[in-house]
């Protein structure tokens, strides 16, 4: 298994190496570059030109390249135009607010997807059924940002039951209760926004799951037994039913990235999806490569992941 | 047809499934009765019914789109009208049931005493050592070496034939005075499966079981079988202690279910295939005999319209009273 895993990580690197190809190219056809924004009519021409020289921008390209990977895979991920620090140390905080918001979502996303897609499955057909797949197709066509906007409007503005930006209320002391439970409220409706829309998949995959695993043979099998039907769901249908919905999971952490990068920016929450957002405005070059890789690369572990947790659940997947 | 020996008595059996808005059955008023130590077979084509019977008797059809009627009498009570609730305490304890494929028919996830072990937690008080001491007991008894460790395995590190080994072990886990095997051996090889026959023929008369054997291949009836019907389309068409039928076959359909025997062909080398197939519950004639479509040159005027069971020999029925004008051997032996 050990072997396997790191196989698979040693699998990355050249899928890594051509998402970062990619990267650097797109990001190079981009109009304009972090000096684009300074120019105003007093700007001295030649001081942005210098500035140009300075941060290497009239180099060829494949030196640009160079200098750049050396650095990433050395985890030097370069330094921001905007806010004139170590990309590292920007993205670092980012990641920790994305993360705790990215795990309450999922937390939720399985609260209600997974009862839901049980009943629907379970209960196939009847209103209540109907009314579950009618839920999930709505909150599949519903855009991320609409749903945001209208939640942070309703509860944000109108009835004021929840914050409507930031992370954490600043008056508060470091470490205290009362702080870890701002930062909680902070996430709360932006995590709900996100879960209520992220079920689709879970709550469709699962219902027909169990109604797929409640025709099969071990099922009738369990019921000769003469078995309470309740213990036949719960140790037969369900069991079976939810090894899918663990392989889910790494997938779970992809899309959850996608879905930051507007719930952030309406929410005016400081994570890496914001941070995304607000650096292609500012076309500021080294951050945005250096989320794009991370992002790519989460994406792959996600994958790793989900065929892990598959072989931990499923005795008949060895990965070795 | 009532005695002490009398385990289960199937009256009037019908099971209809709904196809669209209507409901076409696929057991017909089956009647029949299970005694206590023996085996009955129940042979037939593909698609007679023999699977729909068999669990109609455990139960297991959906209500919302299966009608079953009738008497299935068992200890004094009729299984027909129990709810499903009252039905777990016959299924599993009083009854045993062994299915054609163990690969699908045992749960991928669970350990093989898991699965031996879950009818024992609902039909008796043994403590948790005890149910896993009686696992290995099973095991043992169904002819598994290595019981301890392969209790621990999962169904997929197992071969086919060990397999069914555990699904045996499954159906005999409470003692059942009744066992149903629906094709106990069709999904195994050769070899394999004359070893699970022999182990079935064991059980039964170890345990003094009754055992309901449903297949298709009349060698597995001659071997292990003390009685057989033949059913057709739904129907009953014979029934006859085992001796009894294979020296004095009555209807033309057990005639020439016996003449595609290889090894009953008196000529050897000409084999005698029945010819077209079930017809599907849609298309069944329902009025006239169900079997005279693929006996065509016989003359109509001989055929009756809806032949009854009749007693020919002492225990040996026949749905057919043509049969005494009905000259197999003219015709080649064959039905087409
Ligand atoms: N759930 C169902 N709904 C509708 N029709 C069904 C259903 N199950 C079985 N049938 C039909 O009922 C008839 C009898 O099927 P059954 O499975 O009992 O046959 P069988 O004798 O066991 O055949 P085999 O030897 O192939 O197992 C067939 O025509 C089949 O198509
Ligand atoms: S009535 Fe005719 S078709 Fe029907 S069983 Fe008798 S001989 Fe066969
Ligand atoms: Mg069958």
């Amino acid at each position: 298994m050990w072997k396997t895993i790191l196989r698979r990580f040693l699998v990355m690197i050249p899928q890594l190496f051509i998402l970062s190809l990619i990267v650097f190219i797109m990001a190079k056809q981009m109009p304009g570059d972090p000096f684009t924004g300074l120019i105003t009519p007093e700007t001295d021409a030649n001081r942005i030109a210098e500035l140009r020289e300075e941060a290497g921008l009239n180099d060829p390209i494949v030196v640009q390249y160079y200098n750049w990977i050396s650095g990433v895979v050395q985890g030097d991920l370069g330094k921001s135009y905007t806010y004139k620090r170590s990309v590292s140390s920007i993205i670092g905080e980012r990641a920790y607010n994305t993360f705790l918001l990215s795990l309450l979502s999922a937390i939720l996303v399985y609260l209600i997807a997974i009862p839901l897609g049980v009943l629907a499955g379970r209960y196939q057909n009847s209103f209540l059924d109907k009314s579950i797949v009618l839920y999930s197709f709505l909150s599949y066509a519903i855009p991320t940002f609409v749903l945001s906007l209208i939640f942070l409007f309703l509860f944000g503005y109108q009835f004021e039951w929840f914050p409507t930006s930031g992370t954490v209320d600043v008056s508060l002391e470091p470490g205290t209760m009362d702080y870890y439970w701002s930062k909680f409220y902070h996430i709360l409706l932006p995590s709900i926004t996100f879960a209520l829309l992220g079920t689709t998949s879970i709550i469709q995959y699962l219902r027909t799951e169990i109604i797929d695993a409640s025709g099969q043979d071990y099922v009738k099998t369990a019921r000769s037994k003469g078995i309470p039907m309740r213990k036949v769901y719960s140790r037969h249908i369900f069991r079976n039913s939810l090894l899918p919905i663990a392989a889910f999971f790494g997938f779970t952490i992809t899309g959850l990235l996608g879905g930051s990068i507007f719930i952030e920016t309406v929410f005016g929450y400081p994570g890496m999806g914001q941070l995304f957002v607000q650096s292609i405005q500012s076309r500021d070059y080294s951050v945005i490569t250096a989320l794009v890789m991370l992002f790519g690369f989460l994406t792959l572990l996600g994958s790793l992941l989900s065929d892990i947790i598959m072989s931990i659940v499923d005795p008949r997947i060895r990965i070795d | 047809m009532s005695g002490a020996n009398e385990l289960l008595e199937i009256k009037n059996l019908s099971t209809s499934f709904r196809i669209k808005d209507d409901f076409f059955p696929a057991v017909d008023d089956v009647s029949l009765t299970l005694k206590k130590n023996e085996i009955l077979a129940i042979v037939g084509e593909s698609g007679c019914g023999k699977s729909t019977l068999a669990t109609s008797i455990v139960g297991l059809h959906n209500p919302n789109n299966t009608k079953v009627t009738g008497e299935i009498n068992y200890k004094g009570k009729n299984l027909v009208t129990m709810t499903d609730e009252q039905f777990n305490n016959v299924r599993g304890a009083d009854i045993g049931f062994i299915f054609q494929d163990p690969l699908s028919a045992l749960n991928p996830l669970m350990k093989i005493e898991q699965q031996i072990e879950e009818s024992l937690i609902y039909h008796t008080k043994l403590a948790k050592a005890e149910r896993q001491a009686r696992v290995l007991q099973l095991l043992e008894q169904v002819g598994i070496p290595n019981p301890p460790r392969v209790a621990q395995q999962f169904p997929h590190q197992l071969s086919g034939g060990m397999r069914q080994r555990v699904m045996i072990a499954i159906a005999l886990a409470c003692k059942p005075p009744i066992i149903i095997a629906d094709e106990p051996t069709t999904a195994l090889d050769v070899t394999i499966q004359a070893q699970i026959l022999d182990l079935l023929k064991e059980l039964q008369a170890e345990t003094e079981s009754g055992i309901i054997l449903i297949t298709h291949d009349l060698g597995v009836v001659a071997e292990v079988a003390d009685r057989v019907a033949v059913m057709y389309a739904g129907q009953v068409i014979e029934e006859a202690p085992v001796v009894e039928l294979f020296r004095n076959p009555k209807h033309p359909y057990t005639r020439s279910l016996l003449n595609s025997i290889p090894q009953m062909n008196s000529e050897g080398d000409k084999l005698n295939v029945i010819h077209g197939i079930v017809p599907s519950l849609k298309n069944l004639p329902r009025t006239g005999c169900r079997f005279s479509p693929r006996i065509p040159w016989i003359d109509r005027a001989t055929h009756e319209d809806n032949p009854t069971l009749h007693e020919v020999a002492p225990d040996h029925f026949v749905r057919c009273t043509c049969w005494k004008t009905f000259h197999f051997e003219d015709e080649g032996g064959s039905v087409q």
